[in-house]
Formats: structure tokens, sequence, C-alpha cells
């Protein structure tokens, strides 16, 4: 199977592990990235709140590298890079004006005709049993907690994909891995996202609730597929444990450093030793018992 | 012919686009035409005074008025030419508001179309000939669909009038939503007590004929002269022999399998049973689906017990036929459940909400069996979950209605009153308890209404915020709140012991299957359609048949009470005379051309094609011809667009009128 990779910005900076774990997972699921040659930004948080033609355009010029490169399918890793594009890719189809301003803008016509995933579309196309049948690592005793954020299922009535309120689909994966996801509330709740920078109380207040959560539900560990998400709860645990004094700590994993783990690569090549919350304790405990299956 | 032409301007409806003088003016030099004029409002008074006077003075025999859709005046106009002694099918009406001035908007173009508009029917009425009205007899029995308070008040209306009225409920009891209340606003009257007099006064009523456990199968023939097939459930007990002693019911072994429909799924009830102590008639009911008899041949211990051998487990589905003269629709509402939605549902369930899987997140009609002494606490406020007594209680009002998100854009316009009494309830029965509502605005515009809301905010202290609850979660035993205060501007966050939703009314789900037989439009939520929602509220636009209640939209028990009321007054109406008039525009076949080959009794959508038998004078059979029942056609023209022969005619639409129409456009 070979798939177009739209990487964004994130997987090639605060998001490293993300890039290099879900490669290393494709590697042993027979799945060929191809990236999208020339990328530039999709415009995730600040073109849409300066102009919609440029929220639009911007997703638009990478679809139409896709299509111009022969990639019928491309993943997007980051839920906000998804976001953009599907949502791009939406209004490119049915809003005539919009189009032909965009088309004029990049200066040539395309069918913007690419199919795009997000990291759990991509996981479910490859198929759980794929996933099972090549588990190395026994996980049964590691309780996740699957935390979807925001923009990862939505908008759902365009990708028409999972339950935008009670999604279901990340526990599905964690579950092929062999780990065992946890029940809980806080799986679509808000973290703040990019009043990360502008308001760090806020997120670290969002964030710290998610958290007691996750923790309260018994959860080892926090999986999640977005990159926003992803430094909002593992990198401000830093400042929230100093803020909240007893705060308990949790570690904030991808859910590909998850599936990778499973499947027997090794924990440095999945960046699982690039956390601010080091995972490795905890995963460790959790597979030390019965190591290989 | 002396044709009258009358050119209306609607006030400025036609006036705006078309240049009614000038039509006026242009018709008067037309063939035919001995009198022309515009006025202001032709339907009113004046206007008709107008065309009366003309055809008085210029002794008209046609009159043609241009003016709004047929639909809406053709019967004014034909009436003040009938009193003027000009047959009324000797009226025709241009339709120059919705045809032409409504739908453009240049004023020479949309004038020169009126023109043709009212030449087209000047050409058609030199054709028309003098008709009289087809009479036909009136059944006087009405049929009653739904037993719940509107069609009881239907049929005791109807029945006291002195008329018969055939019931049927589908439920084993009549009764509907109201037997299942507490207490009812704004006057805090146990409903039962006020319902089971005119439960037992329907049942003991000489004048109706109740069939519960039915459902109407089959709606044959048209306004007066309706017949109709009720299928009768098979219940398993032979009504006229049980006592309903209960004996059946005390002793069935099968006691948890199957939910309460009384009582909201809250308890179970056994495979035979009566659905509730008051129930009309008393008389059990097995549900197969659950009977340990039906399974496994085994058990019978229902037939056992019973000393009047009641129970007939060979019992099958009868089927029973009515002549009926009007049908009253009254098949009311269930409430909207939160669960999870089939792919493709038009309603969404709320994820956001636990998708009905929080055991003590109930509904509204939940809450009033527990509130209610004839409910599984006994009337005692106990949590579903635990028994326990909560102490603190979170009401979300709008739950699905207005959130066209959630497949609703009505408002279910109860659910503010019975919120307000459901928190009122709750405060008079746990003093120390809280009571929170979540309202998005308050409506209660009904006599004392407002005054028993502001009771429960002032006199029983009920906390109303308003805002929207976001999200519904358990966390120990608790259930969070997730809310917004909009007046305070703050975000709120409520640890609720339990939590009542005021979900949507929905039309039952047979509601469309209903409107379907009856031949009655319903819309996209499938509650059914009046013709006019100012006018003609509780009409529908097949002749004959009404509608009481919540089938037609949300309401409560006052309004749905007076719209049974008004719909019995409807078919009483109907009842008062003896011959119903029909129009005579119906279809005619001519015997002496006509072939016998019978297709358009084929085609014909009403069964009103029949064969006739021609002889000579010694009584030998000469041919079989059609022969149309004017009492069942209803003039759709399709026997005529079908005959080989042209046979067949439709008086009013007779071709030779159709041609002078078109021929009078195409100028040859």
């Amino acid at each position: 199977m070979e798939i177009g990779y739209y990487p964004g910005c994130s997987l090639e900076g605060t998001a490293k592990e993300f890039d290099k774990s879900l490669k290393e997972v494709l590697k042993v699921l027979d799945v060929n990235l191809k990236e999208i040659e020339d990328w530039s930004c999709c415009g995730a948080s600040s073109a849409h709140s300066a102009g919609n033609t440029l929220a639009v355009a911007l997703p638009a010029r990478n679809l139409k590298l896709a299509d111009d490169q022969g990639l019928k399918e491309i993943v997007a890793p980051c839920a906000a890079c998804f976001n953009r594009l599907v949502t791009a890719k939406h209004e490119l189809k049915f809003d005539e004006s919009m189009r032909i301003k965009v088309e004029k803008l990049l200066e040539e016509k395309t069918s913007f005709n690419a199919d795009i995933y997000n990291i759990l579309q991509l996981f479910q196309k490859i198929g759980m049993e794929k996933i099972k049948e090549n588990v190395k690592i026994n996980l049964k005793n590691l309780k996740v907690a699957c935390y979807y954020g925001c923009l990862l299922v939505r908008p759902n009535d365009i990708i028409q994909f999972d339950d935008t309120e009670n999604p279901l689909s990340m526990e599905e994966i964690v579950m092929a891995s062999g780990a065992q996801p946890v029940n809980w509330n806080f799986k679509t709740e808000c973290c703040g996202a990019s009043l990360s920078i502008v308001h760090t109380g806020i997120v670290e207040k969002l964030s710290k609730q998610i958290m007691d959560n996750a923790i309260l539900h018994k959860a080892d560990i926090i999986a999640v597929a977005c990159p926003m998400c992803h430094s909002n709860l593992d990198m401000r645990q830093l400042n929230i444990k100093k803020d909240y004094p007893g705060h308990k700590e949790i570690p904030v994993v991808y859910i590909s450093e998850l599936v990778g783990l499973a499947l027997g690569i090794d924990p440095a090549k999945l960046g699982l030793n690039s956390h601010f919350i080091d995972p490795m304790k905890v995963l460790n405990s959790a597979i030390t018992e019965e190591a290989a299956i | 012919m002396k044709i009258g032409v009358f050119v209306c301007y609607c006030g400025e409806n036609i006036g705006r686009t078309v240049d009614c003088a000038a039509v006026a003016k242009e018709l008067s030099a037309y063939p035919g035409v001995a009198h022309a004029e515009a006025y202001k409002y032709m339907c009113s008074d004046p206007g008709q005074n107008l065309i009366k006077q003309a055809i008085k003075e210029k002794n008209l025999d046609a009159v043609v008025v241009g003016s709004c859709s047929p639909h809406m005046h053709e019967k004014t106009f034909r009436k003040a030419c009938a009193s003027a002694g000009v047959n009324p099918y000797m009226v025709e009406i241009a339709n120059l508001r919705e045809h032409c001035s409504w739908i453009h908007d240049d004023i020479p173009s949309a004038t020169a179309k009126a023109i043709d508009l009212v030449r087209i029917a000047v050409e058609k009425v030199k054709y028309n000939e003098p008709l009289q009205t087809i009479q036909v007899p009136v059944t006087k029995r009405a049929l009653v669909i739904g037993g719940g308070i509107a069609g009881i008040q239907s049929a005791l209306d109807i029945a006291n009038a002195g008329f018969p009225v055939v019931l049927v409920e589908k439920e084993p009891s009549i009764g509907g939503h109201m037997s299942q209340l507490s207490e009812t606003f704004p006057t805090l009257d146990c409903s039962q007590c006020i319902l089971t007099p005119r439960m037992v006064e329907v049942y003991q009523h000489s004048n109706i004929t109740l069939l519960t456990y039915s459902e109407v199968e089959k709606v044959e023939g048209f306004i007066g002269n309706f017949k109709v097939t009720v299928r009768k459930k098979a219940r398993s007990v032979k009504d006229e022999v049980c006592t309903g002693c209960g004996l059946c019911v005390q002793n069935c072994p099968i006691k948890k399998k199957a939910q309460s429909e009384f009582d909201e799924s809250l308890t179970t009830r056994p495979a035979i049973y009566v659905p509730f102590p008051q129930a009309v008639p008393n008389i059990p009911v097995i549900d197969r689906s659950v009977c340990t008899y039906y399974k496994t041949g085994k058990c019978q211990m229902c037939k056992k017990v019973c000393g009047r051998e009641a129970i007939d487990f060979d019992q099958q589905d009868t089927f029973l036929t009515f002549d009926i003269g009007a049908i009253i629709a009254a098949t009311g509402y269930k409430l909207y459940k939160i669960d999870k939605k089939p792919e493709g549902h038009i309603y969404k369930g709320y994820g956001e909400y636990g998708y009905g899987e929080l055991k003590d997140v109930i509904d509204g009609l939940q809450f009033e069996r527990i509130a209610s002494a004839s409910g599984p606490t006994s009337g005692e406020i106990l949590r579903p979950s635990d028994k326990k007594e909560p102490k603190k209680v979170v009401f979300v009002q709008c739950v699905g209605s207005r959130d066209e998100s959630k497949g609703f854009s009505y408002c279910s316009k109860i659910c503010c009153m019975y919120t307000a009494k459901h928190a009122m309830l709750y405060k008079h029965k746990v003093h120390d308890g809280e009571a929170y509502v979540f309202y998005m605005d308050i409506r209660s515009n009904g006599k004392g209404y407002d005054e028993f809301v502001r009771r429960a905010i002032e006199e029983d202290g009920v906390k109303y915020i308003r805002g929207r609850v976001s999200k519904i979660y358990e966390e120990n035993g608790k259930y969070i709140v997730k809310g917004e205060d909009t007046i305070a501007g703050v975000r709120m966050e409520i640890d609720a012991d339990m939590v009542v939703l005021a979900t949507a009314m929905i039309p039952q789900p047979e509601n469309s299957k209903v409107a379907q037989l009856l031949g009655i439009p319903y819309d996209k939520h499938g509650f059914m359609q009046e013709v006019h929602p100012k006018l003609r509220p509780v009409e529908t636009s097949t002749g004959g048949i009404f509608l009481a209640g919540a089938c037609h939209s949300p309401r409560d028990i006052p309004e749905s009470v007076s719209m049974a009321s008004a719909a019995a007054a409807k078919a009483m109406v109907l009842f008062g005379s003896d011959i119903l008039e029909r129009e005579p525009v119906v279809a005619k076949v001519e015997a002496s051309t006509c072939a016998g080959c019978f297709y358009c009794q084929k085609v014909c959508a009403y069964s009103a094609i029949e064969r006739k038998e021609i002889r000579d004078r010694q009584g030998n059979l000469i041919k079989v011809v059609a022969y149309v029942n004017a009492g069942l056609c209803q003039g759709c023209g399709t026997c005529n667009a079908t005959c080989p022969s042209k046979s067949v005619e439709l008086i009013g639409f007779r071709d030779e009128q159709i041609f002078a129409e078109i021929q009078s456009l195409s100028g040859f």
C-alpha cells in the first residue's frame, strides 16, 4: 500500500516523535509513505482568522500538489492539518465562487480530488487484523486513556467518521495493539489549544482537568493523535506540577508510538525518549511480566 | 352569450405588477364580453355587489373573474353569481396572482400575460354549461383513531350529541399519555383523577363502540361514505367472558422479562398484563413475545387459574368493517429518546448526555411515573439506579427541540410548563433538595401559566439558569452537569444526583402510516398537516377527515381537548344534514360509443367505475358499458385520458373546453 504524506510543520518540529514513530510503524505494516514534494503550510489556526480565501487557498495548494504528483490518498497526522485539508476540499467542492477564486490564485485548474485521512482512518484502512498479526510485545497490563481533543473527528458532517461526542476508533487501535483502553469522560474536552501561548494559565487548568479525569479512571498513560494536544498535556505538565502542588503526573504519548511499542520497535526509534514526562517507567512496568509473546 | 369580466387588484398583490385597468379595457373589446371592469378588492362585499349588479344590468350569462387562485375564492364568486341568478358553474377564475403577479416583476409583460390568462378563461366559459351539485347520503357514524385524551374528548362529544362513534386504540387500554402523568399544570390536580371518569364514561357510553388493542387496517370511500376495516389484534383473552379479576396476572411466572410500557421501563410487567390498575377495559393481554407458552408450549398457568375459561391461546386477529361518515385522527405523540440513532435517521442522539445510558438521566415521562402515586415508588422521589432520594436534581429544557443539528426545528411547547411542574413537585416532596432548571427562554403562554412558573421560582425556590448544558457524565455516583449561565456569564458545573431531560415531543412512529391510510399529508417530522394553519386548523385536505391533539403538533392537555372538541364539531356539522352536496365535476361515459373495454375501470383510483348492462325492450342484453358512480368519482380525469374511443368526458373540463383554451392562445 502506498499513500501520500502531508507531515505539516509540527511533525518536523515539536512533534518529531509523531513523524518518527509513524514512519517506523508503517514500515512494519507494509505501507509506503510518499511525502508530497514541496508541500507548504496548511494555514492552521491563523489563516482562517485572517481570511476565508487564504484559509482555503493554502491547503488547496497542497491538494493541487497531491493531484500533480498522482497521489490519490494522503494522510495528515496532525489533527489541525487534517481538519484544514478536509474543510478546504469540501469548500472547493461545494462553493463554486470559492473554487474559481482559488483556481485563479493557483493559476491552474485541478480536481482537488485526493482523499484525506487522519491517522485513525489510516489505521482503520490498514486494518486491525494487520496490527494484531504483527504485535510482538504484550501490553495487556497497560491502561490507556484515548484522548481525541476537538479536531480529530471533526467536522463530522464532512468526514462522516466516528462519533464526535463519544468516539471509539482510537480505542479499537489500542485494543488491536493489545493494551486496555479505559472508559473515561474527558476524551473530547478542550485542552485550550493555542491559548497555550497567550493564556498559559487557562491551558494548564484545562489540561489538568483532562489528566485528572484520566487518572481518576485508572489510566496509566494518555494516547493522543494531535501535536497541539500533546504539547499542552505533556510539556505543560512541568508548569502544572508547579502551579498545582500534588499534581499526579501521567505520561502522554502518540498513538503511533504505542502501536510501535506493541509491534516491538525500539522505543528510542519511536521517540519515546523525547517526552517531558518520561513514559518508559510506566511502559516498562506494564511489559516486564511477559515481555514477548 | 354575454360574458362579464371582473379584474381584481387584490390590494397591491396583483395591482403592483399587473395593470388591471388595462386588462379590463383590453377584454371589454373581446368577442363575447359584454362587460369588463377592475376593482380593488373583488372578493369584498362591494366587489361582489359590482358583479351582481352587472349581471342584472347587462343580463350576463357567464362570468370570468381575474383574481387569486380558485382555491381561495372560487366558491365566493360562484356564490355571488348564483345569488344573482347565474349558474355557479358558469363562473371561471383566471389566476392572476399566484400564476402571474407574484412570480413576475416586469409590468408590461405581466400585464400581457394577465390578458392572455383572462382570454383563456373567457374562451372556456363560452363552452361551459349550467351544472347542478351531486347529492350523496351521509353515514352518521364517526371513527376516532387514538384513545388518548384527545380521542376520548372527540368520541364523547360526538356520542353525547347522539351519533354513534367507533373508537380505535392500539394499546390494550385507552387513556394515552395523560394516564401516566402525576399532577397537571397549572392547577396541580391529579391527572388520573380527572381522566379516569372520562375513560369509564367512554366504556359505558351506549353510542361508543370501543375497540382497544386494535388498529385501523384499511380506509376506502370518501367523505360521508367511508368504509373502514379495523384489525382487532388477538388478546389471547376472551373479552366477552373475562371479568378482570386479575388472577392470571398475579400468577404469571414471567415477572421480569418485559419492560412496563406504562412505567416507561422503570419497572417490569408479567407476560399477561393489564397496563395499569385503572385500565379501560380492565381486560388483560398476553404479550406473546415473552410468554413461555408461546415459546415452549408449556406453562399455561394463567389458563389454569382462570375461573372463567377466558384464556384462549389460539385466538386470531379478527377484522371488523364499519360504514363511517367522518374520521378524526388523534394518534398522539411520544417522547424522543436520546439514544444513538441508526445511520440516516433524521434524529440524532445526544452523546454529550450519555446516549441514554446513564441510569439516573431520565426523561419527562419517567419523572412523571416517579412522581406519581401510582408509580414504581408510590410517588416518593427516588432515583432509578439505587432508589435513593436525590438531593440535587437538574432539569434540562429543549433537549432536541429547537435544535436543527439534532433533527428538530420546532419547539415542543409543553416542556417549559412541565419542567416548572416537575421542579415544583420535587421541591414539595424533598424539602431540603435543590432543583436547577437550564432553559433557553421560558415560553409560558397560557392562562395561569406564567404565574405558575413564577411560583416555582419565587415560592418554591427552583433555581433557573439561562443557558445550555454542554455535557453530562457520571463520576462516582454523581452526574456532573456542565453548562453555562449566560446571564452571569459564567460556566456552571453541578454535581447532581439525578437529571431530567425535557426531550422533544415527536409523533407516534405509526403516524405517517395512518396518514397514508387516510390519504392526508404529513410534515417531515411525521406530524399530520391541517388545510389552513389559521382558518381551518382541524381539517385536512381530504374531506371528512379531521385532526385532534398532538398528532398534529406538540400541544398540552387543554389545547388537545379544545382541538378534539373542534374536530368533533366539524364531524357533527357533516352529520347535521342527511345529504351532502358534492361538486358536479365528475366523469361521464357516453354509452352509445363505449366499447366496454373497461380500461377506465383499471385506472380508476377511487373504484368509481361500474359495469352497466344495456338491454333492448325485450330484455335482451345488447352490451355491457362502463358507468361512473358520481358519489365516488373525484373528477381526476384519468379515465378520460385513458379511454381509447374517447367515450369518457369530464364534466366541466370537456375536450371542447380545453381545446378552446388552447386555441385562444395559439390564435388558430
